[in-house]
């Protein structure tokens, strides 16, 4: 039976390496992005190189009224194929530009945590319909612990992974499995030029343990898989000695 | 749209001095002109930067704002019926040749490395060992979208804005970035049929030349250039033609994870290298099926082979001399490097078939020879000799492996620049786009 991704957030390299190499497992390939354009340069690339249908659609994860739409035509485009989500759109601010302009806090949790919850929540129930399929969103190693340099991403992101805590134990009862995938730096435009980066993982890399992971119903996964090693040691810092530190 | 760089230090696969740039990555379109947009109001000039696979300096510029093409990696449309392919240009023959030797198409024209990108394949107007059947890469190019450095995206073709296209075919980035590119394929298969013929000197290979050049698709020589005396210019030489026939196995890259130390590269070491390589070939010659990437792209399964070279790195030299002149300057050039003993592994010749369309393209009807020399003590004056050699003979050296050519020789071997330097002042009149190459050879900075 054939099996489509939607892919939310289509224009970040990561979305585009995994559709990509979904695709060329055999997947179809439905890729939603703001940036339609875009997303339509990405779908021709993935039909050329992989034969495998793939289209673009609009989507702007703050436009609540279009999201029913959106699921919508997701299930129509899977027709009586299986619908798997790869949900990648977020957004990461500098923290030192979100402390100068409050204004920035409710956009950064909006696009990160609010509206993936209230999309998935829409997709839920289509989902739970077809008794099978999968869900990867991706988490980040930020939301295991709030850092200074870091706080309100991290914190949507946090708000995130608890959030497909809920929706891994809801689905799972219906056959569908959920995915948290917590990458560490990846190389893509929202890293690029950061200072303090250290293990930059390609964005490939990221999306083969994105696929992996779905193949496997694995829960929750680091990627590149070390960062489960540094965020177990960063974790487990006493807070009143991470609150000092300068991360 | 934000734009942010990141610093770098770049430099050309020879390994020469670096570049410190201030570089943006673009995802898309918009993303490359929002950085020109970018560069230009801080005042900065700008550089596209493909796989970084020319030699020299042409990709580098210090102090400047380097475009990385990378990203723009699609491929948008293809039409069988015509072989047409549009891309972005970014895409490097290897993505071409996934997703279209099943279909039974390759590159028109293929330099010797699939790393190299389609965006620099342009630039550098790239030739390979088809020239005289098939011309450069540019005679296969339909149209090209340029990003200007006022911003503006213009279409351009041989018939479209006909002077844009040919500055920017061969024009070394120096008009702006190449963003996307319609070219068309050739067919062909992932083997072809090889024929290698042991060549004891140097009036044997042109002899082997010409009675190939009418016939044989595909043809390179291989030259021993340590071999000196009577052995001068001994070396292999092959032809090829596609075969119809099932895919070799890919096999796994080999890495050079070091740089090699300096006495790995001792004349000793590489003479006894270069005379096993001449011996694998039998004395009568040979003739088998060869897996595509062993014929075009030999030096891939090494990546990072530049290593060998050391920390120092090396140049390479390469000159096209036309017909006439070219078997003497051959001989001076060889002669020159083997009495230098400034060790170099194997110097490849080739035939080129006739001038390319780009102002600056390389290719001139005539022989050429490309050698690497090590950045060892002698090496700026072994160049400057060969430069001399070439300019006398009526040659011309190719940009995309230049690292030390000098201004003089540049203007009086390029009969293009004048309508070149036009070009730019009328699409770069501030001259936004430069590169340490073209501030060596002070392109653009004569009167138009
Ligand atoms: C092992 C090896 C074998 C080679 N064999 C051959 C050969 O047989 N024939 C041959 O012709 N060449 C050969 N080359 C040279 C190579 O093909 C050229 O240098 C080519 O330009 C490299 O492309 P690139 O993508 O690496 O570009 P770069 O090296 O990154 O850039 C080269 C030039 O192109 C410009 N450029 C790159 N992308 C763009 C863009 N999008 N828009 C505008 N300008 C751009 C840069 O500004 C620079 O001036 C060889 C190189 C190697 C390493
Ligand atoms: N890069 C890392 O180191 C890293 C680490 C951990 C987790 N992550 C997560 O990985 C995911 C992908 O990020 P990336 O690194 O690939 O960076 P990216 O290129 O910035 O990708 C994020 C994408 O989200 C899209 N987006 C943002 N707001 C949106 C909205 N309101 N509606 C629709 N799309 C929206 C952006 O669209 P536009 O392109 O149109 O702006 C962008 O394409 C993000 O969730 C990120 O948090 C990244």
């Amino acid at each position: 039976m054939s099996s489509t991704w939607l892919v939310l957030g289509a224009s970040s390299a990561i979305a585009r390496a995994f559709a990509r190499a979904a695709a060329a497992q055999g997947a179809d390939i439905l890729l939603a992005a703001r940036d339609l354009v875009d997303a339509e340069a990405t779908a021709a690339d993935i039909a050329i190189r992989t034969a495998r249908r793939a289209e673009a659609v609009k989507f702007d994860a703050l436009d609540e009224a279009a999201q029913d739409e959106l699921v919508a035509w997701a299930r129509e485009f899977a027709g009586s194929g299986t619908l798997n989500v790869f949900l990648a759109f977020g957004t990461m601010p500098d923290q030192a530009a979100i402390d100068a302009d409050p204004s920035l806090v409710a956009p950064t949790v909006m696009a990160n945590f609010t509206a993936a919850a209230s999309l998935l929540h829409r997709l839920a129930p289509v989902l739970e319909a077809q008794g099978t399929g999968a869900v990867v969103a991706l988490g980040s190693v930020a939301g295991d612990r709030g850092r200074l340099k870091n706080y309100v991403y991290g914190s949507a992101k946090a708000g995130l992974h608890a959030y497909l805590q809920g929706l891994r134990a809801r689905l799972v009862r219906k056959g569908v499995h959920v995915v948290t995938l917590k990458p560490g730096f990846v190389d893509t435009a929202m890293t690029w030029g950061l200072p303090g980066l250290f293990l930059v993982a390609p964005p490939e890399a990221v999306a083969r343990a994105a696929l992996d992971a779905a193949a496997k119903k694995r829960d929750v996964v680091y990627a590149p898989a070390f960062w489960w090693g540094i965020m177990t040691i960063i974790r487990h810092i006493p807070e009143r000695i991470f609150k000092k530190l300068n991360i | 749209m934000s734009v942010r760089w990141k610093k770098m230090a770049l430099t050309g696969w020879g390994r020469g001095p670096a570049a410190d740039v201030a570089a943006a990555r673009p995802e898309r379109a918009a993303d490359a002109t929002a950085a020109v947009k970018k560069a230009r109001e801080e005042g900065a000039a700008a550089l596209a930067r493909g796989a970084g696979r020319s030699y020299g300096d042409a990709a580098q510029l210090a102090g400047g704002r380097a475009i990385l093409t990378d990203r723009l990696d699609r491929i948008l449309a293809f039409d069988p019926a015509t072989a047409s392919v549009e891309c972005e240009a970014g895409v490097t023959f290897r993505a071409l040749l996934d997703a279209f030797l099943p279909r039974g198409f390759v590159p028109p024209v293929s330099p010797g490395t699939a790393f190299v990108t389609v965006g620099g394949a342009v630039a550098a107007d790239v030739h390979g060992k088809n020239h005289d059947r098939h011309g450069s890469f540019g005679d296969h190019v339909e149209w090209l979208d340029v990003l200007l450095a006022d911003g503006r995206i213009v279409r351009t073709g041989p018939d479209t804005e006909p002077d844009l296209f040919r500055a920017t075919l061969g024009g070394m980035g120096l008009t702006g970035i190449v963003l996307r590119v319609r070219l068309r394929l050739l067919p062909g298969s992932p083997v072809l049929q090889v024929r290698e013929t042991r060549i004891r000197d140097l009036d044997a290979f042109f002899a082997a030349f010409e009675a190939a050049r009418a016939r044989a698709t595909y043809s390179v020589g291989w030259i021993d250039a340590l071999a000196s005396g009577r052995s001068l210019g001994r070396g292999i030489f092959e032809t090829a033609e596609f075969v119809p026939g099932p895919a070799a196995p890919a096999r796994k890259p080999l890495r050079i994870p070091f740089d090699l130390p300096g006495f790995a590269l001792s004349a000793p070491g590489v003479r006894a290298f270069n005379a096993v390589y001449w011996r694998r070939v039998p004395k009568a010659g040979r003739e088998g099926l060869r897996g595509l990437d062993t014929f075009f792209y030999p030096l891939d399964r090494l990546a990072d082979w530049h290593r060998l070279y050391g920390r120092r790195g090396f140049y390479q030299f390469q000159s096209v001399v036309p017909d006439g002149a070219a078997l003497r300057a051959v001989r001076e050039m060889l002669e020159t490097v083997a009495s230098a003993g400034n060790a170099s592994f194997l110097a490849v010749l080739k035939t080129l078939g006739g001038e390319g369309r780009g102002l600056l393209s390389f290719p001139m009807r005539g022989v050429t020879l490309a050698l690497d020399i090590p950045r060892a003590a002698g090496a700026v004056e072994l160049m400057a000799r060969l430069e001399r050699i070439s300019r006398e003979a009526g040659g011309r050296i190719y940009l995309a492996k230049d690292a030390a050519m000098s201004a003089a020789t540049f203007a009086a071997t390029y009969p293009g620049l004048p309508a070149f330097e036009a070009a730019l002042a009328r699409f770069d009149p501030q001259g936004r786009f430069a590169s340490d190459q073209s501030r060596r050879l002070q392109i653009g900075r004569r009167a138009a």
